[in-house]
């Protein structure tokens, strides 16, 4: 892959609410080069949002404190710079797109305005040129008619072009990297397929890292080059998007995977739920997060947090179960029992 | 037919009067339209959505709509306009070398008329009478208005421009900025309202630049409390994110953002803040701080006139207080249909 945009390592971040302390993310590290995809998943409350808007600094604060570790991007530590400079480096280096298009556009505001915006704040052009290239961008993301569309207001958008929209907002001052915080999720799915080839698209010409956050594995296999799984705050598992889904290691990576219809699985395949409820954040057991869930949890799994485990090329898990004894679970489990077959 | 509902017969087409014959059901709904009316305008509406340049219903379309209905909102409406007529006339003829656009100079006391030509009741050449001096009512009431107009407009400005300033910042920013800034509110709204004009008034000496400004630094609390609510509600928007994930500061995603999206109850509250306002400096030209002689305002004229009054010279009295009460009743049946028209509870 090509050059190392962003270096994330040991990202913890902590709300600090009355209830307690909220443990959204603790110790999560990954890394992004240029023209790559990462993929990361889990169940609501598993820390990926929290994650992502780490990154940008955009937590709420109070009660959110990003409590330890370093977000390196070409050499700045985006924790500790200034609130001036990270300005500078939202949406400009690194944009976002959002969850819900019917709410992340704000109402009274032309469209053209609130792309021509981040062109405006960080590329110095007067507001001609930004309207100018805001058309353009509009035509870019798909928009028929851009010219005459930038003087509508997002209520004359149907739900995908706003996402349409959204994308080229997020594009407008051709970010290193692009955060998509389920950016399909809010869509039909006839939609869905069409945005996910937008934000392809565009990685292609600029040449962004994608962060794409999801919870839809669905998504992750087609546009993801590499996947971090996560649970409880923390990674899981991760690795290159085929061994996450041919050789995953983690239980509840399994359970992810179990849970997904598919096709090509013998009839009589059931899907499999994963049982219970994600852990309170306040109150996280002290061992593995995904104890008290998990169907083959041992003693050792309430102890301690179990290291990264290497079992392949860039393919991490942590997790207590010896890797014999995974293989052979997993070999018995009915979603991956016809590829053992084959 | 009045109580056919309990005694007449019924089927289920309609209602028969008590000769047999069937009632056409005229029913009316909330807003006074008949049945036929109401699905003409479906239909109307029905023939502009296949058209291809439909577009959803704007805020202010969708209001309009609805205050048309109010009869009491459109009454209110009418006096407005007439008032911000008159009034604006009549600040533009200040400027002009006679000063004023009425038929008898307002202020200059008029010694032509013999003794008994002061104060007389109305005639065909003073419609609302004369006062004691022989100035004409009518030429002081209607050069009155541009008074009652300016203190509606600036006082209102001024505690608009505050109001706003501190609302959102109190509101975006939370923590011990809005602990200060609305407790600085709620001390605005424990003293007594006429009494702090009073004080500030006194501070700042009589004269009408500062009825203007004394209204105006004591309203601003209205505006910032109303203001600070609905920003709560706008700013964990994701629109508001999404501005911050472009890198807007927070000023302007406060004033850019936010606030646009917080102003629809401000417009309510501007419309029935003129009309207190207007009252306001009423109330102190009454209590004669507030415009001086001789100058006219309606609370002043009121105030001048009031033992004439008792003394049987009713009109002096009675037309400025048909002004005043007039154009307050206009800005407040206007703001309260405004206000019915903008709540979406009561969207049918």
């Amino acid at each position: 892959m090509g050059e190392r945009l962003l270096t994330v390592e040991d990202l913890s971040t902590h709300f600090f609410t009355y209830a307690g302390v909220v443990k959204a993310v603790n110790g999560v590290s990954f890394t992004l080069d240029r023209k790559e995809t990462l993929g990361i998943v889990g169940e609501s409350g598993s820390g990926k949002t929290v994650a992502a808007l780490s990154i940008m600094r955009l937590i709420p604060d109070p009660p959110g404190k990003i409590v330890g570790g370093r977000i390196d991007l070409g050499g700045r530590d985006l924790r500790t710079i200034s609130d001036d400079e990270i300005r500078q480096v939202r949406g400009n280096d690194i944009a976002m797109i959002f969850q819900d298009p019917m709410t992340s556009l704000n109402p009274v505001v032309k469209i053209g305005s609130q792309i021509a915006e981040a062109i405006i704040l960080h590329q110095g052009k007067t507001k001609g040129e930004a309207w100018q290239m805001a058309a353009q961008l509009l035509d870019r993301v798909g928009i028929p008619d851009a010219a005459k569309r930038v003087n509508q207001y997002p209520f004359e958008f149907s739900g995908g072009m706003r996402q349409r929209a959204m994308i080229a907002m997020a594009i407008s001052c051709n970010p290193d990297i692009l955060i998509a915080d389920e950016p399909t999720t809010a869509l039909d799915v006839t939609i869905q397929a069409q945005i996910i080839d937008v934000i392809r698209e565009m990685q292609e010409r600029y040449e962004s890292g994608v962060i794409a956050i999801t919870h839809d594995l669905g998504v992750v296999a087609e546009i993801a080059d590499k996947v971090m799984v996560m649970y409880g705050g923390r990674t899981v598992e991760y690795g290159p998007v085929d061994e996450i889904y041919y050789n995953p290691h983690h239980p509840y990576t399994w359970g992810l995977l179990g849970s997904l219809p598919r096709l090509d699985v013998a009839e009589k395949a059931r899907l499999t739920p994963i049982k219970g409820q994600p852990p309170d954040l306040i109150a996280l057991p002290a061992g593995c997060p995904f104890s008290g869930r998990c169907p083959y949890e041992r003693k050792e799994c309430r102890g301690e947090w179990p290291a990264l485990e290497i079992v392949g090329p860039d393919h991490g898990v942590s997790c207590w179960i010896p890797v014999d004894e995974r293989h052979a679970i997993r070999e018995k489990l009915p979603h991956f029992e016809k590829e053992a077959a084959s | 037919m009045a109580d056919h509902w309990n005694s007449g017969p019924r089927d289920e087409r309609g209602y028969r009067d008590d000769a047999g014959n069937e009632i056409t059901t005229s029913i009316q709904d909330i807003d006074g339209r008949t049945t036929a009316e109401a699905l003409t305008e479906q239909v109307e509406l029905g023939h502009e959505e296949t058209g291809t340049a439909r577009k959803p219903l704007g805020l202010w379309r969708d209001t309009w709509r609805r205050l048309k209905r109010n009869r009491l909102a459109l009454v209110g409406l009418v006096i407005i306009t007439v008032f911000i007529i008159v009034g604006a006339i009549e600040v533009v003829a200040w400027v002009t070398p006679k000063g004023y656009l009425a038929p008898y100079p307002p202020n200059e006391v008029n010694y032509a008329l013999s003794p008994e030509g002061r104060g007389s009741p109305p005639t065909w050449s003073h419609p609302f009478g004369t006062d004691y001096l022989g100035r004409d009512i009518l030429s002081r009431t209607l050069v009155a208005t541009r008074i009652s107009l300016l203190v509606g407009v600036i006082a209102v400005a001024i505690a608009l421009i505050i109001g706003l300033i501190l609302g959102p910042i109190s509101g975006y920013y939370g923590g011990w900025v809005d602990s200060v800034i609305m407790r600085l509110a709620d001390i605005f709204f424990a003293f007594p309202y006429i009494l702090f004009v009073l004080l500030i008034m006194v501070v700042l000496g009589p004269g009408f630049q500062n009825v203007f400004i004394a209204i105006g630094i004591l309203g601003w609390a209205t505006y910032a409390r109303l203001n600070r609510g609905s920003v709560l509600s706008v700013k964990s928007m994701e629109y508001v994110e999404a501005a911050r994930a472009q890198g807007a500061s927070d000023l302007r995603v406060i004033f850019r953002h936010v606030l646009p999206n917080t102003m629809a109850p401000v417009y309510v509250a501007i419309a029935m803040g003129v009309g207190g306002a207007i009252v306001t400096e009423a109330a102190l030209s009454y209590l004669g701080i507030g415009i001086q002689p001789p100058n006219a305002s309606w609370g002043k004229m009121i105030a001048d006139y009031l033992s004439y009054f008792w003394a049987g010279s009713w009109w002096m009295l009675t037309f400025p207080s048909i002004f005043l009460v007039v154009t307050v009743f206009g800005f407040i049946s206007f703001g309260n249909g405004l206000r019915d028209a903008t709540d979406p509870k009561l969207k049918e």
